[in-house]
């Protein structure tokens, strides 16, 4: 068992609740603990790209504090703090660059936050569990599968901020592999298409979705149209775009139906046989159940329902 | 003196454009290494949304036109960084549209409102959604 830091994010403890559950529950199988930190803050979702922002890689760098406060603590076995959003892994990952190759900025976030306990070193690394899983070795992943995922045809969504700017992703920006790998190591069949690193308009579904419609129909027709039956993704603001807001698409483009879209720990659940609670899909719009019941991977709910 | 391969630029008004060289202060770039490729806007997923293309907001404020920061394009980026692992001249786009936008939103102005969205719809969002918003485009 290793022992993380783990930063769950402002989402997943709200929208995005099935990405914890499910993230929780398949990473204790394959012995990573996650230590949360008593108090944690907001990471603020994006990084401050200005040159004279220092002020907002003020929270961002407070988190990795509590890093340092754990193994300091001995409750975690290294400084790694696992993140899960990618938007949260975006902006620790840029803030903590920039902390530790700017020095005016490093002493100027040290001035201000004199009266934390201790003074940040920068030493902390800050990791996406895909990372943690790639690092164990797939094979590791592959020996915990109870219920391999055949039949199931998983389009891997990067989106943008797991693999840009170039030297912040967690993969080859231009021919990433490592959800492939995990899809592969599931037992599923990957699909691969044209859009799995386009963007899917992000913060603009507030207040333009009909561009994000356009978008996000974009990429799952592409999707859909090289033969997959599933999306994965790994930020609940791509999971919002590219599945609750099919309602926004349909209205737009009347002869799209519907493909689900789910977290990738909700598919390494699923294969490792563990339960509802777990997989937690009853959260996903659209739902997934018709599928996986299809596919021989879910039986239908006891009420007979699938939602 | 400039040898082969190494960045040559263009240098427009140099010394004068003022407005040029608050954009790259704060952006951290120089936009004059821009030599209007395009490769920013063809790979740019929003620029039907767009009234001007990056490329041609590179452009304008290599000449120090201030009409950069009324246009729709920089509300418009959304930082997916597509254009940035794009450019073979090494600007981070991204970063010069922020530039533009602070330009804007430090004087006080607020793009969007969250007045403007149903009680529902602030339920259902995803809070990066909102707080991103809020960050990107207000003051």
């Amino acid at each position: 068992m290793t022992r993380y830091t783990y930063y769950p994010g402002c989402t997943l403890k709200t929208t995005a609740k099935n990405f914890e559950d499910s993230t929780l529950a398949s990473s204790e199988v394959l012995d990573i603990e996650l230590v949360e930190p008593e108090r944690w803050n907001c990471c603020g979702t994006v990084h401050a790209l200005a040159t004279d922002d220092v002020m907002h890689h003020l929270a961002p760098i407070r988190n990795m504090i509590r890093v340092e406060e754990l193994k300091e603590q001995d409750m975690v076995d290294n400084k790694k703090m696992v993140t899960l959003c990618a938007m949260c892994y975006n902006t620790l990952k840029r803030a903590n660059e920039v902390f530790k190759s700017d020095r005016d900025k490093k002493k100027k976030i040290h001035d201000t936050m004199y009266r934390e306990d201790i003074q940040y070193s920068g030493n902390v690394e800050i990791v996406h569990l895909l990372e943690v899983l790639r690092e164990g070795g797939w094979d590791e992943v592959k020996s915990a599968v109870k219920k391999p995922l055949t039949g199931l045809k998983v389009a891997p969504y990067y989106g943008c901020l797991l693999l840009r700017p170039r030297g912040i992703g967690i993969d080859d920006t231009d021919n990433p592999t490592i959800m492939e790998n995990l899809i592969e190591a599931l037992g599923a069949e990957v699909v691969d298409f044209s859009h799995k690193q386009k963007c899917c308009g992000s913060y603009h579904t507030v207040h333009m979705k009909e561009a994000v419609a356009d978008l996000s129909y974009n990429i799952l027709k592409q999707a859909e149209d090289a033969g997959a039956n599933i999306l994965v993704t790994a930020c609940p603001l791509c999971e919002y775009n590219l599945g609750p807001r099919q309602t926004q698409i349909r209205k737009q483009y009347p002869s799209f139906d519907s493909i689900p879209v789910v977290y990738f720990t909700q598919l390494m659940a699923l294969a490792f046989g563990l339960d509802e609670e777990a997989t937690a899909f009853e959260a996903n719009k659209p739902d997934p159940m018709p599928l996986l019941t299809e596919m021989g991977l879910m039986e239908k709910n006891k009420n007979g329902s699938n939602k | 003196m400039s040898s082969f391969g190494s960045k040559q630029t263009l240098r427009f008004n140099p010394g004068e454009n003022t407005f040029k060289n608050r954009v790259n202060e704060l952006s951290g770039e120089n936009v004059d290494l821009c030599f209007q490729c395009g490769a920013c806007s063809s790979g740019c997923p929003m620029t039907q949304e767009m009234d001007y293309l990056p490329s041609t907001i590179i452009r304008m404020i290599q000449l120090g036109l201030e009409e950069s920061l009324e246009s729709k394009t920089i509300w418009t980026c959304m930082t997916c960084f597509n254009c940035e692992v794009r450019c073979p001249r090494g600007i981070d786009i991204a970063n010069v549209m922020e530039a533009l936008r602070q330009l804007v939103l430090r004087k006080k102005y607020n793009r969007v409102s969250l007045d403007d969205l149903t009680q529902e719809e602030l339920r259902e969002l995803p809070q990066i959604a909102i707080i991103s918003n809020q960050r990107k485009l207000t003051a």
